[in-house]
């Protein structure tokens, strides 16, 4: 592999990022997925870096969902788009930052059809007024919240408390990344590094410590898929694809899985336990799992937060092997607590995936 | 084992570093007008067995090269050894030699 | 009496048999080129399809044309204006040389596609992906072919229409030349290493020129190659280096994986920056594709849209090399009969 061929590409994938001031739309699914996230987004945003970021009680699904699932049309999810660019005009921002990469990939792709279609924004202003009586403005700058994050990985990793680095060893971690369809594989330049070697996580990664891996099906989806996931009796055609990245990633004994989307770390980290008891196959080392995060999950844990505010602990596949491995603290008797110290109660054990309860 | 009612779906994907080419090895050296042919289709269009059956030369002398031998047993046997595919192949392919030679192949790995 | 005179502008195969055809007529001909030697894209080539004749062969043929005609040549040509004034043509060099003419011909030919463009191939990123012209010069450097570990490769694997009927990159034409020379690549890969297996991954084989499909049925009867129908989707590099292709066998009408050692890619055939930079110059018309377009398809090919400006060869067009002769000749008549007053333009009789 040559690193210089991927950095030649990953300049011509450049992409403008706003500054600061940013209007933040959360996922309709990822509060329930990984509870910790997006606070730590926000948290990390506000108290680290000092940026005036924005959220709006009134602001709903993009409907990316429903609408990637065949539920939704077209007209009812550019009308709901344009509620939320609503908004954020009535707030006086002008960059927009979701937190979803399916809705980052729905804003895109309402911006471009309007761009290349302007009798259709125009329609879809018709009926924002006439539903609502609002008005918007089209936003300035569009970024994912991993942009952002990736934007600010050295003053993060100049904040830092702990390096993607093996204690013992001294080594870098072998970090597998992943990134969701919706982010760069409809719009490749709207990616930061394109579609085919998205730098966006990567360089996270290499900034905290840590060595991406390559390994050969990196491009595959995680097999969420919205209408596959949803009906029962296709989720083994969802969790296959999954298997065939575990399958893959394998032999390079990757330490994690860092992700940038809120079906992605779902399904690798759930799969793994159904894999486990179906195939009784785990991909770990002891019988555990590969621990999978999400971008602000381990931007939160490189900053030293407590795991259990950022959610850890409603992960299947057990954080803690990486957390010893880095040298992280934390406090097992506490994992299962809320925040005033009464117990949530404890989970199952699994019958073939290891985990530290 | 739990069920959950669904499970890992099968690949379809033909992974050729690990498929059986037992046949294809076989039938090269012992027909070597297995390799060129250039899957035309003619020896298809006419075959006496490929008009009622699902029996397709032309689709199993492709898989065969793949690597994808499960039912090539079953295919073959539909086979009326009827040679009119030899007769219409525009490549030189001995294609009742072909058959004659997979068979062998199957009888001698047991497949 | 003063001979008239004519600039030819590229050194390749066209420009050579133009500049050598127009000079053995009797005109004053002066032939440009931009390196420091003649024999264009075919230097870089060892053998030629289908004959397997050498390259070197031609290159001579070539250059006797042009010195027994005796042309006047200028290398290392930095050409900075090319325009029409009256009548007259003038070329001026980056060292203050100017030179003028009564026609012109355009030979300026093609420039190989960057494969880097097609990112999911990996070409510049993973270590085993070459290029045929690649493949071509170690070929020609007499070098064996080696994975970058030292190793023999067992298995190389072949993509054709890389750059060429493609509209992701822009190119919908076909360059003609690369599946021939997929063919004849693996029949040279077989014979220097006979124990590896050469796979090709065509869309469709374009065997049009005469012996091309004696060339193909002999790569498959004598040496093995195998031929699977289907475009890749991409190409990722395993652990050891080797590269795992994913490709649907469209006749098997399944998806397929392999790995192999070294992956060729047949680079197309793009129009080269010459062609552009010159063609500007002069106010040539260029077509969709992007290659000098001539007055008509098929009456008046050659023939540009500048009255005493022709072209010949690849910057018109992919060509192979006895098509490029063809159009050299060509080009060199219908500059000819455009100094002698033929107007062949009287002809045309529908718009
Ligand atoms: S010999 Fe067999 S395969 Fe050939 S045409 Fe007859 S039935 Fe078909
Ligand atoms: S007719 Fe001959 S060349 Fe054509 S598919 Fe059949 S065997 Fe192959
Ligand atoms: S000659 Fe063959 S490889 Fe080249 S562009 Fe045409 S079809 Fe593709």
């Amino acid at each position: 592999m040559k690193a210089e061929g991927k950095q030649a590409i990953w300049k011509e994938y450049q992409k403008e990022i706003a500054d600061d001031k940013y209007f933040y739309v959360r996922s309709c699914v990822r509060q329930n997925f990984f509870p910790g996230s997006e606070t730590t987004f926000l948290r990390i945003l506000r108290e680290e870096l000092g940026k005036d970021i924005y959220e709006h009680a009134c602001h709903t699904t993009c409907t990316g969902i429903g609408y990637h699932g065949d539920i939704v049309p077209v007209d009812t999810m550019m009308t709901v788009v344009a509620r939320q660019f609503a908004m954020m005009t009535e707030a006086g921002y002008e960059n927009l930052v979701p937190s979803c990469i399916t809705s980052f990939g729905i804003y895109t792709e309402v911006m471009d059809t309007w761009h290349h279609f302007p009798e259709t924004e125009q329609k879809v202003r018709d009926y924002l007024w006439k539903a609502t009586g609002r008005e918007f403005q089209i936003p300035k700058n569009l970024a994912h919240a991993s942009d952002i994050v990736f934007k600010f990985r050295k003053e993060i990793a100049a904040k830092a408390k702990y390096q993607l680095i093996n204690k013992e060893t001294g080594k870098p971690l072998k970090v597998v990344e992943h990134i969701g369809c919706h982010y760069a594989k409809m719009f490749p330049d709207k990616g930061i590094g394109g579609a085919e070697y998205p730098y966006v996580l990567t360089g996270m990664i290499e900034e905290w410590g840590g060595e991406v891996i390559d390994y050969p099906e990196r491009r595959h989806c995680c097999g969420f898929g919205f209408r596959q996931y949803l009906v029962q009796a296709n989720r083994g055609y969802s969790m296959s694809c999954s298997h065939k990245k575990f399958e893959s990633m394998k032999p390079y004994q990757p330490d994690l899985i860092l992700t940038n989307c809120p079906g992605c770390p779902m399904f690798l980290d759930k799969w793994q336990y159904a894999i486990a008891e179906l195939e009784g196959k785990t991909y770990g080392a002891n019988g555990q799992g590969i621990p999978v995060f999400t971008y602000e999950e381990l931007a939160g844990l490189m900053l030293g937060y407590n795991p259990w505010d950022l959610g850890l602990q409603m992960h299947q596949v057990s954080c803690e092997p990486l957390m010893d491995k880095i040298g992280i603290e934390y406090n097992s008797e506490t994992k299962y607590h809320d925040k005033n110290g009464n117990s949530l109660g404890v989970p199952e054990k699994p019958t073939v995936l290891k985990v530290s309860l | 084992m739990k069920n959950f009612g669904f499970s890992l779906s099968k690949d379809r994907q033909i992974d050729f570093d690990k498929s059986d080419k037992r046949i294809m090895d076989f039938v090269k050296i012992e027909e070597p007008t297995f390799n060129i042919c250039i899957a035309c289709g003619t020896c298809t269009a006419t075959c006496s067995a490929g008009n009622f059956t699902e029996m397709n030369l032309r689709k199993m002398i492709t898989l065969i090269k793949r690597g994808e031998i499960t039912g090539v047993r079953a295919e073959l046997s539909k086979c009326m050894l009827c040679g009119k595919c030899s007769l219409a192949c525009p490549r030189g392919v001995n294609t009742r030699n072909v058959i004659f030679k997979i068979n062998q192949a199957l009888e001698k790995y047991s497949l | 009496m003063n001979r008239k005179r004519v600039i030819v502008i590229g050194g390749g195969i066209a420009g050579m048999e133009s500049a050598a055809n127009l000079a053995s007529m009797g005109y004053d001909v002066t032939l440009f080129e931009k390196s420091q030697e003649l024999g264009g894209h075919l230097l870089g080539w060892e053998k030629l399809f289908p004959t397997m004749r050498m390259g070197k062969d031609v290159v001579k043929f070539l250059d006797k044309g042009v010195h027994l005609a005796k042309v006047n040549i200028v290398k290392n040509s930095n050409i900075t204006n090319a325009s029409k004034n009256g009548n007259l043509f003038t070329v001026s060099c980056g060292d203050g040389a100017k030179y003028e003419s009564e026609a012109l011909v355009l030979a300026t030919g093609y420039d190989i596609f960057d494969a880097k463009r097609k990112e999911e191939y990996g070409y510049g990123i993973y270590d085993n992906v070459i290029t045929s012209a690649e493949l071509e010069e170690i070929f020609l450097s007499g070098k064996p072919l080696l994975t970058t570990k030292g190793e023999i490769p067992k298995r190389v694997g072949i993509v054709h229409c890389v750059g060429s009927r493609d509209e992701k990159v822009g190119n919908v034409y076909c360059s003609k030349v690369c599946c021939v020379t997929a063919v004849k690549q693996s029949i040279e890969i077989k014979e220097k290493i006979p124990d590896s297996n050469v796979f090709c991954f065509y869309m469709d084989l374009r065997m049009f020129g005469m012996h091309f499909e004696t060339l193909y049925k002999q790569a498959q009867e004598k040496h093995a190659v195998n031929f699977i129908r289907g475009r890749l989707s991409e190409a990722c590099e395993n652990m050891d280096g080797s590269l795992l292709v994913k490709v649907e066998d469209t006749l098997a009408g399944k998806p397929l994986r392999m790995s192999v050692d070294i992956l060729v890619l047949m680079v197309g055939m793009v129009p080269s920056e010459g062609t552009k930079k010159i063609g500007t110059m002069l106010g040539m018309n260029f077509g969709a594709n992007g290659f000098l377009k001539s007055q008509d398809q098929h009456t008046m090919t050659s023939i540009s849209n500048i009255p005493g400006a022709f072209f010949a060869g690849c910057c018109g067009s992919p060509r192979t090399i006895n098509n490029v002769f063809a159009d050299a000749r060509s080009a060199a008549m219908m500059t000819a009969s455009y100094l002698e007053a033929y107007d062949i333009e009287e002809r045309i009789t529908y718009i």
